[in-house]
Order: structure tokens, then sequence, then C-alpha cells
């Protein structure tokens, strides 16, 4: 089967900094497919690649089976819901959901009742007299995906849609995000640095670093097995332990990742585990963040709330279930 | 584990004592009261605009509505339109169009030379070459204006250096044929109207440079990658775009060069035609005549104009994207 997007060792560097390095990557048809990572770590340019806003400086992009080099952005049938929502200030709210069609020559009142229905799918009918300045930042998001949308795009791309957005309306947003996406059957291709986000949202997530992409699969792989100390840390941050500590446990010198809800926090002296002190208590809500110390090494667990905790700076034995000590390729 | 936090200084009091004196009472009463500083701050420039400006613009306008005696030449203050009856003699009303016609040929050419630059200065120019920008467009503004338009007569003269670049370049029956021309041509470059033309422009291109440089300076640089995003080819994104949004600050150059125009009496005077625009009319009527009421009413002209011109910028939305 064809990919809907496929990299081929693509490169983009800005002079001497390696923004994307020798990405490989295939996104299937109808796929959502998330591209995680910090600030800085290549997934917006790669996003930017799709579209046609860079070249890539080495290598083959691909979209639906085409070449996409040397091709501007208005000549591919890719839309981008921009992170800023890049509305256009001057056009009311129908102008601008109906903007691709216009200058693809759609007829007025045609394009106008495409931009309707575009507008109701968003959960927005009526509200196209408006200018953009009228909206709230919820609305003005759904805006730029109906305005995306409306053209029917063999991919959508989704650059940090929900990273201006509140708390509450977030999760609703990827909820309904991720229905639409379903109904639609439309490739989407999201960034973000929110792990939750990725995992919550994503058939598949690349987890970038670098300009490098360090692992890829499903959400479940990413958070259970993750390859790297990068991607332990970054995905969930994960407890990295290293290639000493995990030998006593599991017998093999390499770096493992132990998720801070698999420890077990225990009273002093309660039978065998890793004796550890309690430095600091974090109540975070439905459960506690405990930062330990066991003999210099740092770690991190988190019980549900209403757990009986010991004092801070009190001694604490930890234990876990040695299936949930991960194993990392990672060389050591 | 203990934390270490530096202590406030046990004697130190929660409030602090005033600083005492005038300053220290002036200050308090000041942050008590802002309005009474902004009052304060506001008052002579208010005092200077409302009475020295606007007040001597509506005593001359108040002159346009008196008559001359025309045996004489004193001035008859009593009401009457007579004066604005003179002003629309054959004569005056071609002066009037002259001028106007100049004065949006220079606008609209401004525009065009001005786009480009501004929009190279907004969107690409960073750090040391935007201060070249700025020193471009503002370093022939420091200058006399005077000594920048005796240069601009030697430059279009007969015997100028135009005219020898374009010997040349065997490009003179290009220059001949244009002066050889009705209205726009004429003896040489410095004796027409396509001399006054160039001349305008150069003037005032400045003032067209940086308002429309701020305008696209505001247009973030996403929206144009909206646009390209969503099937406009840059043709398209200029139209759409940037040409609407980059409108409120040519409307602002436009202001500047077309009401700059509609006024000046220097330039027509020292390169082009002998005939008069509304500036050298006023000139004349007001020093040479001694004919303060039409010197008046000639100036009432470009208020009315320019009045009528920002009616129509803003009918057309001008300042929509403001």
């Amino acid at each position: 089967m064809t990919s809907a997007v496929s990299f081929q060792k693509v490169s983009r560097h800005f002079g001497s900094v390696r923004a994307v390095d020798a990405v490989d990557l295939d996104i299937a048809p109808g796929e959502f497919f998330a591209m995680l990572g910090p600030s800085g770590s290549g997934k917006t340019t790669c996003l930017r690649l799709i579209a046609g806003f860079e070249q890539p400086t080495a290598g083959s992009i691909s979209i639906f089976g085409e070449r996409a080099e040397g091709v501007p952005p208005y000549r591919r049938n890719v839309n981008t819901v921009f992170q800023d929502y890049a509305l256009f200030p001057h056009l009311n709210v129908l102008d601008n959901v109906a903007y691709g069609l216009m200058v693809k020559g759609v007829g007025k009142a045609e394009r106008h009742k495409a931009a309707e229905e575009a507008l109701s799918l968003v959960r927005l009918p009526g509200y196209g007299a408006r200018r953009p300045g009228q909206l709230s930042g919820g609305q003005r998001q759904r805006v730029a995906l109906a305005r995306a949308l409306v053209n029917q795009p063999k991919v959508l791309l989704l650059d940090e849609p929900l990273g201006a957005l509140d708390l509450k309306l977030r999760e609703n947003m990827q909820e309904e995000l991720k229905s639409l996406q379903k109904a639609l059957g439309i490739t989407f291709v999201f960034v973000t640095h929110d792990q939750g986000e990725a995992l919550s949202m994503a058939d598949r997530v690349a987890v970038f670093n670098d300009g490098r992409i360090m692992q890829i699969g499903t959400p479940e792989d990413i958070y259970q097995r993750p390859r790297t100390r990068f991607v332990a840390d970054f995905v969930g941050s994960s407890n990295v332990l290293p290639p000493d500590f995990v030998q006593r446990y599991s017998g093999q010198h390499r770096w493992g990742s132990l998720r801070p809800e698999s420890i077990r926090v225990g009273r002093a002296a309660s039978g065998e585990g890793v004796a550890a002190r309690l430095v600091s208590t974090n109540y975070l809500g439905a459960t506690t963040r405990l930062a330990l110390d066991a003999d210099g090494l740092k770690l991190h667990a988190v019980v549900p709330a209403g757990t009986v905790l010991p004092a801070e700076g009190e001694a604490v034995m930890l234990t876990f279930n040695r299936e949930h000590l991960h194993l990392m390729d990672e060389p050591a | 584990m203990s934390v270490d936090v530096t202590m406030p200084r046990a004697t130190a009091p929660a409030i602090l004592p005033g600083s005492g004196g005038m300053r220290g009472a002036l200050s308090d009463l000041f942050w008590r009261r802002p309005q009474l500083l902004l009052l304060l701050m506001l008052l002579p420039p208010v005092l200077w605009l409302g009475i020295v400006y606007i007040g001597s613009l509506f005593a001359l306008l108040a002159q346009s509505f008196f008559s001359i005696d025309e045996y004489s030449g004193l001035i008859n203050r009593q009401f009457t339109l007579k004066t604005y009856g003179d002003l629309l003699q054959a004569a005056n009303l071609d002066i009037i169009l002259r001028t106007v016609t100049m004065a949006a040929l220079v606008t609209l050419a401004s525009a065009i030379v001005a786009f480009p630059i501004a929009y190279y200065a907004a969107r690409y120019a960073r750090g040391r070459w935007k201060a070249l920008f700025y020193l471009g467009v503002m370093l022939p503004l420091w200058s006399s204006y005077l000594v920048k338009i005796y240069a601009w007569k030697l430059i279009l003269a007969k015997e100028g250096i135009l005219t020898w670049l374009l010997a040349k370049l065997h490009l003179l029956w290009v220059l001949d044929a244009w002066l050889s021309l009705p209205v726009v041509g004429g003896n040489s470059l410095s004796v027409s109207f396509t001399g006054t033309f160039i001349v305008f422009v150069y003037v005032w291109l400045p003032f067209m440079i940086l308002p429309v440089q701020a305008a696209l300076e505001r247009v973030p640089g996403n929206l144009v990658e909206a646009s390209s995003d969503l099937g406009a080819s840059p043709g398209q994104t200029f139209r759409n775009v940037l040409f609407p949004l980059a409108l409120p600050g040519i409307v602002a150059g436009s202001i500047f060069t077309f009401s700059l125009t509609l006024g000046d009496y220097i330039i027509p005077q020292i390169i082009g035609t002998s005939r008069l625009f509304i500036g050298q009319a006023v000139y004349s009527q007001q020093g040479t005549a001694g004919n303060i009421p039409l010197a008046a009413a000639f100036t009432v002209v470009p208020i009315v104009i320019m009045g009528f011109y920002l009616w129509g910028a803003r009918r057309m939305g001008a300042f929509d994207a403001l």
C-alpha cells in the first residue's frame, strides 16, 4: 500500500544546524500520527517539510506516492492547522473558511455553502459573519480546523493546535479531533510536545530528539517499552536506571526504565527492596508524586492519593515487580 | 532538609516612610491621582494645537468668506460667497484640476515604488541591512529640501547628467520622443510636468515607504504561509492577503504624499512649466496680488479634497485591518 507520507533519509539543515537529520518515516493512509518531542527537536520542521514551507536539504519526500521536492505549498493537497491559527484578520469567519475554495475559483454561493457545512462540522454553525478577533481561542481553533478541512485535504497537518487552550478545553478538543479523524478518514499528522496528548490521541507516535527520530511505535510501545533513555525520560518521565543497578535485578548489564507508578513505597526494614530516603512529596490531586533518593540514585514514584506516607526525610523501602523493569536497547 | 532562605532584616518596617519634601509629596499625589498627571502632561500640547494651530487655521478659513474691493484693494470684512465664486473661474479650476491630477499620480507612483522596498525591509532585512534601510530612507530627509530640488534641476536640465547618460546609452531618442508629447513634454525635463512629477515622487517617497513598511511588519508571516497552504499562488496571496493588510499603511502614506503635493509651491516653481499649482496660486494671491480672501479660499480646496479622500478610503474599507 502507498504511504500517505513517506520520508527517505530526509535532512533539513539551516547552516550548521541540523534541524532534521536523515529521517525515515512512513505514515499510513487514514492514520492519526503524532510527532512528539521537545522544542527544537525537528518535529515542526518535519511538518513544514510535508506542507512545503521548507524544502529538504537531502533525501526525498513523497505524498501518496508522488514526489514532493520542489513542489510549492499551493500545489500540495495538504492543509495545515497552524499553532496560532493564522486566521486572516481582515476577513470574516465564513470568508476565512471559504478562502481555499475562493482561490481555486469556486463560485461564491457554492463556497459559502461548503464553508457553512464545515463550520457545522466543527460545531460553530452561524458564526460566519463574525471577525476572528471576536472569537475565543477555542473557537478560533475550530475555525482554523474548518478552514483546512473544507478543502478535503489528503493529509491534515496540525502544529501544536491545542497548545494555547486551557486544560478543560484541550481535553474536549482531543476527543473531538479523534472522533472527527475517525469520521472523515483523513490522515492526520499532529505535532506536540505534550506526551499525554500524543499518547491519548495517536495511532502511532514518533519521538523526536535533536533532529532524529528516537522511536516510532504505538502509544503503548512508546510508553511501556522505550528503547532509549531519552524516550523513557521524555514520555511519562520514567525512572532511568543505570546498568549496574539493573544488573542486580535482571542479571543483564543494560540501561533500564521503571515507571513511577510501578514503584511501591513501604516502611524501612519491611523485608527486601531498595533502601531509599523520601526527599519530598508533591500533591497532584488524584495522585501524589514522591521524590526519592536511593543511595545517590534519584527516583520518582507516583502513589494514589490517600496513601499513608512516611514523613519527608525518613528512610523507606522501595519494591517493584521485576517484570515492570524494562530493559532498553541503548548500549550501556 | 533545611531550606536556606535569606530572611528580611528584622528591623525593616513593612511600610517605608515617604521620601519627604515636595518631590515625595508630588510623587505620592500623582500615584493616587493619575488623571492629574495626564492632565498636566496634555495641557501644553492641547493649548498649542487648539489655539495656535487650529485657531489660526480657522482664522484663515474665516478670511475666505470676506472679499476684496477691486478698486481700493482693501478687504471688506463682511460675510460673502463672492470669493468662492471667483475660485470657480475656469482658470482657477484648471489650477485645481492640475494639482489634484499631479497629487494623484505622485501618490500612485510613490505607492508602486515604495511597496517592494517596504516589503523587503519588513520581511527580509535584518540587523545591519535594516539599519541601512532606515538610513537610506531617512538620509534624504536630513538634507535641505531646496538643495535637493536644485540638485534635481541640474540632473534634469538639458545639459544635465541624465541627458548625458541617455546619450551614452544611445537612448536619447526615447527622451526626445517623450519630451515631444503634449502636456507631459517640454524643452527639457527640468521645465516639464514630467520633471515636476519625478521630483515630487523623489521628495515624498520616504513618507510612503515608512508607513507601508510599518503595516507590512505587523502582518504575521504565517498568514502568507496559511494563504499558500490553502492553495493561493503568490499573486493571489498578494491580492487577497498582503495588499488588504498593507492598505492602511498605503492609505496613511498616501495622505502624506497626496496632501504634501497638494500644498507644495516650491517644487513646481523651480522644476516645471509656468502653469500654476494650488500652492503657487496661494503664494501669489496672498503675496503679489494681496488677495488674502482668494488665497484662503484656495487653501480650503486641499482640506475639502482630503476630507473626501479619507471618507472614500474609509468606505472602501482601507481602515478595516487596523
